[in-house]
């Protein structure tokens, strides 16, 4: 089932496209991430999804509800942890999930219920009563989480979520959407940091200059892009030139990595007899071989600096 | 019984926003400035020395108190949301901007309706203000709180995030307010000119229904005067919801 259905988003500040006429639907019970550089419009992208801006043209669907035509119904559905967020600092923490709940039409006791629920799980619980302008960042955004949460919405969409915390408090978050997939929820995570939605994702966006470059799922996304497969081999302290490799048959590009070095090659597996001729020619020893698959990381920015319109199934 | 669930809902998320902005507000310094010590400022440099009768005073003192007052909290809340970042959280709730204006407009309306009651009370104890009309007062103290909440929150639809800009932008409009609406010379006194400007203030029907109320003459008809102040309550409010609407397409 469809959750999120967008339909030909535009958004223009002056003479700059954000978002440039992108289209695409959100499977219910999945994490879908949107990923993007700096300034692509993956932010500008979630206001739309969450009605903060109205964009020029196109159209948003949230369980079937038209973000514009029923926002209340769509807006219902829906849990938002927006990038410049704050909570309400002169307010308690219990105070802004309260607050939260009203606005959310729940009844006094279920809020009341939920929400000690909630501070428990992100362990701000002792710290209910007291007002949150002494919060730490970490703890802001945990509170944030337990706001989105409170409701029990169908969709979480949440934009940079971790984005500045400690380890600790990321650890916590990553566990919490986790957790909230596993009950059949839907997540929308904006984010920049690829290993983040490498970890947590079934499904990626990657746009690029207000553009969808691509969505698949990241094991798709990294076998698709073959010239960034990868033989990565380690010799012992007697090691070849770089040009050398540079000459061995279906060498694409080659980096050298630490005291190892990265062959590129389309098919990794046609460069081994020409690397063992070279290997019984100089003498080498070799120490460690091992195929590598392109990581997320590298797979984007493949992408991005290709501006490659890539569609699964195109 | 679904059109009663909605409107319940409405109502219920309307009074939520208006709670949230009477523990958040009421005590910030802008507030407390403009919507206490400067009413109790302007009560002493206008009354010591002037012997100005009660009938006089204690109208014209309620409607700076009314103004100040009931405007003091609507011009802070949107800009303090923007540069607190809490605003963009509400744009992504399920309410509608008729709740977050009318959230505001009401807290407005308490703090000026309470703080208004000090002026009468001083007028009742100290002066020998007699309340002639007391119906008649209040609704005129209750539109006229209205009135004057309603474009406190029109002015907070300035798109920025600094609360200081609203601020001086509500003082531009006060101040004149209360020298072109006969609040301490009586309209029969200004001259024609101030009296046709003075047709054009709000403040204007408020101070002269007070004046009515407590036992001096009324310059302009009664009925007149609150009809005006209802004509002023649906221009504010209509101006503020499309002054928010494309305050929020700026900012965002």
């Amino acid at each position: 089932m469809t959750v999120i259905r967008a339909q030909n988003l535009a958004k223009t500040y002056g003479s700059v496209k954000a978002v440039d006429n992108i289209s695409f639907e959100v499977k219910g019970k999945s994490i879908f991430g949107f990923l993007g550089p700096n300034g692509a419009g993956k932010s500008t992208t979630q206001r739309i999804l969450t009605g903060v801006i109205h964009p020029d043209a196109g159209n948003v669907e949230i369980m079937g509800h038209s973000l514009f035509e029923e926002p209340i119904k769509a807006k219902q559905e829906m849990g938002v942890v927006p990038e410049q967020a704050n909570v309400y600092s002169e307010l308690t923490a219990w105070d802004n999930l309260m607050f939260i709940g009203e606005i959310y039409n729940m009844k006094r006791g279920e809020a009341e219920k939920r929400a000690a629920e909630l501070l428990k799980l992100f362990q701000l619980y002792e710290k209910r009563n007291l007002k949150t302008k002494g919060f730490s960042k970490g703890m802001k955004q945990r509170l944030l989480l337990c706001m989105a949460l409170l409701s029990d919405p169908q969709i979480l969409f949440l934009d940079e979520p971790t984005t500045g915390l400690d380890v600790e408090s990321k650890q916590v978050i990553r566990e919490i959407i986790r957790e909230f997939h596993q009950k059949g929820k839907t997540i929308f995570l904006t984010t920049h940091d690829i290993e983040e939605a490498n970890m947590l994702c079934h499904e990626i966006a990657i746009i690029n200059r207000g553009k969808i470059a691509v969505i698949d799922r990241p094991a798709n996304l990294k076998q698709s892009i073959q010239q960034l497969n990868c033989l990565e081999i380690t010799f012992d302290h007697r090691a070849p030139e770089e040009n050398e490799l540079w000459g061995l048959a279906g060498v694409e590009q080659v980096k050298k990595s630490g005291d190892s070095f990265i062959l590129y090659a389309t098919h990794p597996g046609k460069v081994i007899p020409s690397l063992g001729k070279l290997i019984e020619e100089r003498d080498l020893e070799l120490i460690s071989v091992h195929t590598q698959e392109p990581t997320l990381e590298e797979v984007f920015l493949h992408l991005i600096n290709n501006d490659e319109v890539y569609r699964k199934g195109a | 019984m679904s059109n009663i669930l909605t409107l319940q809902a409405t109502v219920k998320k309307t009074l939520a926003i208006s709670k949230k902005n009477t523990k958040i507000y009421y005590m910030k310094p802008p507030v407390i400035i403009f919507g206490l010590l400067f009413p109790s400022v302007m009560f002493l440099a206008f009354a010591i020395g002037r012997g100005m009768e009660p009938t006089q005073l204690t109208p014209s003192i309620l409607g700076v108190a009314v103004l100040f007052t009931a405007s003091a909290v609507g011009p802070l809340i949107s800009p303090w949301e923007r540069m607190m970042k809490t605003y963009e959280r509400m744009l992504t709730a399920p309410i509608s901007l008729w709740n977050n204006i009318m959230g505001d407009i009401i807290s407005g309306f308490l703090f000026g309706l309470l703080i208004s009651l000090a002026p009468l009370l001083v007028g009742w104890l100290f002066l020998d203000t007699t309340f002639t009309h007391l119906l008649p007062l209040t609704i005129a103290l209750l539109l006229s709180v209205f009135c004057f909440s309603a474009l406190g929150s029109l002015v907070s639809a300035l798109p920025t995030e600094m609360p200081q800009n609203v601020m001086m932008l509500a003082n531009l409009i006060r101040f004149p307010l209360v020298f072109m609406s006969g609040v301490f010379i009586p309209m029969q006194e200004l001259p024609n000119w101030a009296q046709v400007l003075a047709y054009f203030s709000p403040l204007t029907y408020a101070v002269d229904l007070f004046r009515w109320s407590m036992g001096g003459n009324n310059f302009i008809n009664i009925y007149f005067s609150y009809f005006m102040l209802l004509v002023f309550i649906f221009i504010f409010i209509i101006w503020c919801k499309a002054a928010h609407q494309k305050g929020i397409k700026i900012m965002y």
